[in-house]
């Protein structure tokens, strides 16, 4: 196998997500998106670990995914407070701090 | 070798095709859906890649908490269960364009540096050397990882409760 190939998927699946970030309206929308953007990036930590045979990159894979789990945590809280003070997860009527 | 790649190929389109889905369907259920396909399909890479432990806890974590955390956002925040018109920003091109502009990019840097690296035949790295890695190399880390998800923890209840 070639190692280009792997990272050749994670960088579509990292434009996909990036895509996903900017053009979805609905906050936990937004958030699905940014779980295919970390899991291009592990994608990507596990194939170059592979390549040099150093662990490293799998212990960083992993340590991505725990963060993973913190970050879609307190973003869904996020996410919850914002439906509960204006009864929609609607992202681009979140205007308030707009100079 | 040929099994490995027809079997990668396989993977690959099917999660691309399933990514894709992820971004553009109408329905808010069916996008966390299709994201199990493509979260599975990345740990059948992890696999392929010999990464059997990260492999594992990436269906454990990703597959098994992470798509029911974002299946409870989608209930608690009331959004309808069928096909929902107003998901999307009104303006989409400007996003497209910028996707394909950074994958044109990346496609351009990445096969001119890595055309030819193989990835060794035997590789296939046991939990074992995982945990001895994670224990003894990157014991801070670690710990610090542990803190931060306590902290997570506690602040998500902190912001999601009633007064």
């Amino acid at each position: 196998m070639l190692l280009v190939q792997f990272l050749l998927l994670s960088s579509v699946l990292f434009c996909i997500g990036i895509y996903g970030v900017l053009a979805r309206k609905n906050g936990v929308m937004v958030l699905m998106s940014i779980e295919l953007i970390l899991n291009a990036v592990n994608i990507n930590l596990v194939a170059f670990g592979t390549m040099t045979s150093n662990i490293a990159g799998e212990v960083f894979a992993l340590f991505v995914i725990a963060i993973a789990a913190a970050e879609v945590g307190v973003g869904l809280a996020i996410v919850l407070l914002i439906f509960r003070n204006r009864r929609s997860v609607d992202l681009s009527s979140i205007d308030s701090m707009k100079g | 070798m040929v099994a490995q790649n027809v079997f990668f190929g396989i993977m690959a389109l099917v999660m691309i095709f399933a990514a894709l889905k992820v971004v553009s369907t109408k329905n808010v259920v069916h996008a966390a859906l299709w994201l199990v396909v493509v979260l599975g399909g990345v740990a059948g890479q992890f696999l392929l890649l010999g990464a059997e432990f990260i492999g594992i806890t990436q269906v454990l974590v990703y597959i098994g908490a992470v798509v029911v955390l974002l299946l409870f956002g989608v209930m608690l925040t009331k959004a309808s269960l069928g096909e929902e018109a107003d998901l999307n920003m009104p303006k989409r091109a400007l996003p497209a364009v910028i996707a394909a502009l950074m994958f044109g990019v990346m496609t351009y840097a990445l096969i001119d540096t890595f055309r030819d690296t193989e990835l060794p035949r035997e590789s296939v790295t046991n939990a074992a050397a995982v945990s001895d890695s994670i224990f003894a190399d990157y014991i801070v880390p670690f710990e610090a990882v542990s803190v931060l998800l306590l902290a997570a923890l506690i602040g998500a209840v902190v912001v999601a409760r009633k007064e």
